[in-house]
């Protein structure tokens, strides 16, 4: 197991490594499993399989999915533009991508509903052509994509900048379109990194909280998400009813993060296997 | 098929990449365009190939203006300096590539487009190595592969760019041997990019020699290596000697040995560059008659098929010579011996 290496330090490195998973990871996230256990486990079924927790789940996973799978496309195209043409301003743009990791997610949340509420700038337009903007399930979908935003243009931007150039020309001069070039050597070499843009914009949208529940309007059945079923029932003092919603979402977060990198995995062998 | 660039010129900014440059290839020769970095040659390439605009000017393919057809529809091969390859795609699918993303009609069958890529793969003696990702191959092999590549759709014209410039001493010299017979065969019209004097020279039929996006000499090599038109092509065509001398009664000196003009008489006291390839000088223990200058002996390397000796000259200024094995040997030249040194071939360049 241990290898000579001109750098020392392995056992104490590696110590301060799993001090800092267990003490900030690991037990505080067993403590949720230990909580929930003091439920029987009818109580505990009961608890998670109830109507209301089922509609929240849908739309907390269905939407987080829908954002991430926008600010994929969306974000490959932004770090497109920002990597392959130079133009006034360019630095601005890039620096805008990063607001809302910086923004507070509540400012980000009032902001969009300002936005696209019914009587907001864009949502009065939107009403107009009988689309509900804020206060519905779309709400949701547009705070969750706006603090996913810069997941993927930022996993992506270096890989474009690694992509040489050469290659699209060699695909020129072999008699590929612009289409058959990007479908066929573009995309292939920056789907890897678009995936794990995707799974983190996918990842942080689970957990939003601040940003949604201003755009959401936090109807029952409706627009209530994950976390915000969690912060009631912790209102009502519900402690083992809140950790029950949350180890379910833990263990289906997990299961779907370790998915998408058994792909990733997957990928990678087969572009350097020997 | 014959290429034909007239009057290209082709500005970065301010930089002023190529000037006016002309040049023909005839159907079936190769042609290599030669110059330090910065002389315009990849430039150049690229235009040919379509993969750059020219500012002014007109590429002709068989005497047909292609200047403002597409990359895609140029029908060339190109060959990149990095070899270009789809990483994420095998040897097979690599070389397959522009033979799948043909429009179906003109696409071959799937069993035709099999034979055709492993018939290259053998051409190139890469087909046991079709199934492997271009990561998993050495320099020289991906080189291969992109060759085969470029040739899988029947190009009119082969371009390599430093096609060589990648890979380390050996591995050249193989695939610049390799690629002269390939040619030799398959009769394609070729051009390509190098600054390695000794490998355009080897490989190529014609040279174009270029500078500060010019071109400045255009020939056999045997013509440009022996009747070098510029100080410049002198100088970057081999080792060579450089001596500044002194016109006087219509010779010109360089210690005291006096050498014809060339051309035309020059002005006493005009400044002549005087080129000795290293090879050109002799060495003797004594005066033998012949125009000589003294020199004392600095530096001998024996190792190699000629022995290379640094000198000092009576001016003091440093010159190397080339003797062969027998000749040394037969003076039996030590560090420190003071020589006399004598010049078989020179030239002479008049400065303006």
């Amino acid at each position: 197991m241990k290898k000579h290496s001109v750098l020392p330090g392995f056992g104490l490195t590696m110590g301060f490594t799993l001090l800092y998973l267990g003490l900030l990871v690991l037990i505080p996230l067993s403590m949720a499993f230990l909580k929930a256990s003091s439920l029987s486990w009818d109580q505990f079924w009961h608890i998670v399989t109830a109507p209301r927790v089922l509609a929240s789940y849908r739309l907390s996973f269905g939407a987080s999915f829908a954002a991430a799978l926008i600010n994929a496309g969306f974000g490959l195209l932004v770090a497109w533009v920002l990597v392959r043409y130079s133009f006034p301003g360019r630095a601005i743009v890039d620096g805008l991508v990063d607001l809302p990791f910086a923004l507070p997610t509540a400012v980000g949340g009032l902001a969009l509903t300002a936005t696209y509420a019914p009587t907001g700038w864009i949502g009065a337009k939107l009403a107009a052509v009988g689309i509900k903007a804020a206060y519905s399930p779309l709400g949701v979908v547009i705070a969750l994509t706006f603090i996913g935003l810069p997941f993927v243009v930022r996993t992506v931007q270096p890989v474009l900048v690694d992509l040489e150039r050469e290659v699209e020309e060699a695909a020129a001069t072999l008699g590929a379109n612009r289409l058959q070039t990007f479908r066929q050597i573009i995309l292939p070499a920056v789907f890897p990194s678009v995936l794990t843009g995707f799974a983190l914009a996918f990842a942080r949208a689970l957990g939003e909280y601040g940003s949604v529940v201003f755009i959401s309007g936090n109807m029952p059945m409706r627009t209530e998400i994950v976390p915000l079923l969690i912060m009631t029932k912790l209102d009502q003092f519900d402690y083992a009813g809140a950790t029950a919603i949350a180890v379910v979402m833990l263990v289906i977060s997990f299961g779907l993060l370790f998915a998408i990198n058994i792909l990733q995995w997957l990928n990678a062998r087969r572009l350097s296997a020997a | 098929m014959s290429i034909e660039a007239r009057g290209i010129t082709k500005t970065f900014g301010t930089f002023t990449a190529l000037q006016d440059v002309s040049l023909h290839v005839p159907t079936g020769e190769l042609v290599a365009l030669l110059g330090p970095s910065g002389s315009g040659k990849t430039t150049l390439l690229r235009i040919i190939a379509g993969l750059e605009i020219p500012d002014a000017g007109a590429v002709l393919f068989d005497g047909e203006d292609a200047t403002g057809r597409n990359v895609r529809d140029r029908r060339v091969g190109f060959v990149f300096q990095h070899y270009a390859l789809f990483r994420h795609m095998t040897v097979f699918d690599n070389v397959a590539f522009g033979l799948r993303v043909r429009p179906r009609p003109v696409r071959p069958s799937r069993q035709g487009i099999r034979d055709r890529v492993m018939d290259l793969l053998k051409l190139v003696q890469l087909d046991w190595l079709s199934d492997r990702y271009p990561t998993q191959l050495s320099g020289g092999q991906r080189q291969r592969v992109a060759l085969a590549r470029a040739l899988a759709v029947e190009p009119r014209v082969l371009l390599l760019d430093e096609p060589f410039g990648a890979l380390d001493a050996r591995v050249r010299q193989e695939l610049r041997r390799w690629l002269r017979r390939l040619h030799d065969d398959l009769h394609i019209t070729g051009v390509f990019v190098t600054h390695d004097q000794e490998e355009a020279l080897e490989v190529a039929d014609r040279v174009v020699v270029m500078n500060h996006g010019r071109a400045v000499q255009v020939g056999t090599p045997e013509e440009v290596y022996h009747h070098p038109a510029s100080p410049f092509v002198y100088h970057f065509l081999g080792k060579v000697n450089l001596f500044h001398g002194r016109v006087e009664d219509g010779q010109v000196f360089v210690g005291e040995i006096a050498m014809g003009l060339p051309g035309d008489a020059a002005p006493d006291a005009a400044e002549a560059k005087v080129y000795v390839r290293p090879h050109h000088f002799d060495i003797d223990r004594k005066p033998n008659g012949r125009g000589h200058f003294r020199a004392r002996v600095v530096h001998i390397n024996p190792a190699g098929p000629q022995v290379k000796v640094e000198v000092l000259t009576e001016w003091g200024e440093m010159a190397h010579v080339d003797l062969p094995e027998e000749r040394y040997r037969t003076l039996g030249l030590g560090k420190g011996d003071e020589v006399y040194v004598s010049l078989k071939e020179e030239r002479v360049f008049i400065e303006t």
